[in-house]
């Protein structure tokens, strides 16, 4: 099983030279710490930022300069800065080749919830529904069961939607899955998991054919 | 042509209860802190907050909400923020939680002039009950609606007399729609220069959508969250 910077790392895997990529919160913003040899990419943070680059030196933070985690960040050269109605014209109008974000649950239509839980506090769906509504191209990063051990990739999602008929790939700790008509297709398993122990953990429609190779790293 | 107040109690005359205002900012960067002081002074009650954050306790639009001042919040992103949580909960304060994307062009929507467009955002989710449904392309979108402000309350890095803005970083974010969809958009600048200091091709914010600018005073600039890395 992955931990969550194995997640972040198998899908570094999926960046391809010359994307604008948004990372949402969480594991997601972990892929920037496993860009491959010889790729390039730009990081898009929807506050209104491209270019944006690790954490700054300590004493060197810029109150001005955040991320949408709100976190201090530094840009790299070649960035720059806009207001938020571009940052999600970028967005909205797929000039942004993938979004990574996490998800309470997924569903095999490639529907996504990941913002309420009915009865708890709800803080908001910021970017998400934007961002999940008009990338070509989400993977959805979480773990492949809840904190109860139930599945998080289901026939129907039970939990408030942010999207549907979006999700293209999901990297959990267990496995690689695309979202097709027919369900979840397996196409990778995490080291030491068997096809079996990821049929047990996925409550949706899930395809297995032929082999199953283990995730390279 | 000069649009230059003293200070924020000048800036938010004329201000009453009830009314609706956009604040820019994203968390607590780029938020109008003068403003929102004057504002904590003026006691104004019931009014309708547009912003995509509330602030936090204690700080930014935490202020106003901690002294009872807001009736309604419009944002994409409400965490951080304990006596948001007691008021939403207890029912005293209504929220409209919008897609921060969404949120933007409406913002934009409203200073340009166009009633209503239509996004893909929300659809099928819970955000686009009630709102038109149509088909572009062979893709469902919603219909979202121009939002205005009686006061929009901003935060630039320099202007000028004549209201043009520069902004500054990441502070920008909501900054720009907002100030354009105020009926009365009022700016504070960390520095307020002269005209010719300004370079036109430079300018974010022509001054045409700024009624009034002042030079704001004793910026705190807090940071929610400080992330750094160690030196090597």
């Amino acid at each position: 099983m992955l931990d969550r910077n194995g997640i972040a790392q198998r899908i570094a895997q999926e960046l391809q030279n010359g994307w604008y990529v948004n990372l949402g919160i969480g594991i997601p913003t972990l892929v920037a710490n496993y860009i491959p040899q010889g790729i390039s990419v730009e990081f898009q943070s929807e506050n209104g930022l491209l270019g944006m680059g690790p954490f700054p030196y300590d004493g060197e933070e810029d109150a001005d300069l955040i991320n949408a985690g709100k976190q201090t960040v530094t840009m790299l050269p070649g960035g720059s800065i806009f207001d938020s109605a571009m940052s999600f014209a970028m967005i909205r109008g797929k000039h942004v080749q993938l979004t990574v974000l996490g998800a309470m649950e997924v569903s095999d239509q490639g529907d996504i919830a990941n913002w309420k839980i009915p009865g708890k506090m709800v803080k908001g769906m910021g970017g998400a529904m934007d961002l999940v509504a008009s990338a070509d191209n989400i993977i959805v990063a979480m773990s492949h069961t809840n904190r109860k051990g139930q599945s998080k990739l289901l026939r129907q999602c039970t939990l408030p939607l942010t999207g549907v008929k979006c999700v293209k790939k999901i990297v959990t700790n267990m496995a690689v899955l695309d979202v097709t008509p027919q369900g979840f297709k397996l196409l990778e398993r995490a080291p030491g998991v068997s096809v079996e122990d990821i049929k047990n953990a996925t409550e949706g429609r899930l395809i297995v054919e032929g082999d199953i190779p283990e995730m390279k790293f | 042509m000069n649009k230059v107040v003293k200070n924020a109690q000048e800036g938010i005359a004329g201000l009453k209860d009830g009314m609706t205002l956009m604040v820019g900012g994203f968390g607590l960067c780029g938020i109008p802190e003068n403003c929102i002081s004057a504002l904590v002074e003026l006691k104004a009650k019931n009014l309708t907050c547009i912003s995509n954050n509330a602030g936090v306790d204690g700080f930014g639009l935490g202020l106003l909400l901690q002294e009872k001042q807001i009736k309604k919040m419009i944002s994409s992103y409400v965490g951080e923020n304990d006596e948001f949580e007691r008021q939403m909960l207890s029912g005293e304060l209504e929220v409209d939680l919008i897609p921060q994307g969404s949120l933007a062009e409406r913002c934009r929507a409203g200073g340009a002039g166009i009633p209503a467009f239509f996004t893909p955002a929300g659809y099928g989710t819970e955000v686009a009950m009630g709102k038109e449904v149509r088909f572009f392309d062979g893709k469902p979108h919603i219909l979202e609606s121009a939002l205005h402000a009686d006061y929009a309350l901003i935060k630039a890095w320099k202007g000028d007399r004549f209201g043009n803005l520069i902004f500054k970083g990441t502070a920008r974010n909501f900054n720009p729609v907002m100030a354009m969809a105020g009926k009365i958009t009022v700016v504070e600048v960390e520095h307020l220069v002269e005209p010719e200091e300004l370079d036109p091709n430079s300018i974010h914010i022509p001054g045409v959508f700024v009624q009034r600018i002042f030079q704001g005073s004793n910026y705190e600039k807090r940071i929610e969250q400080r992330t750094v890395r160690e030196k090597v």
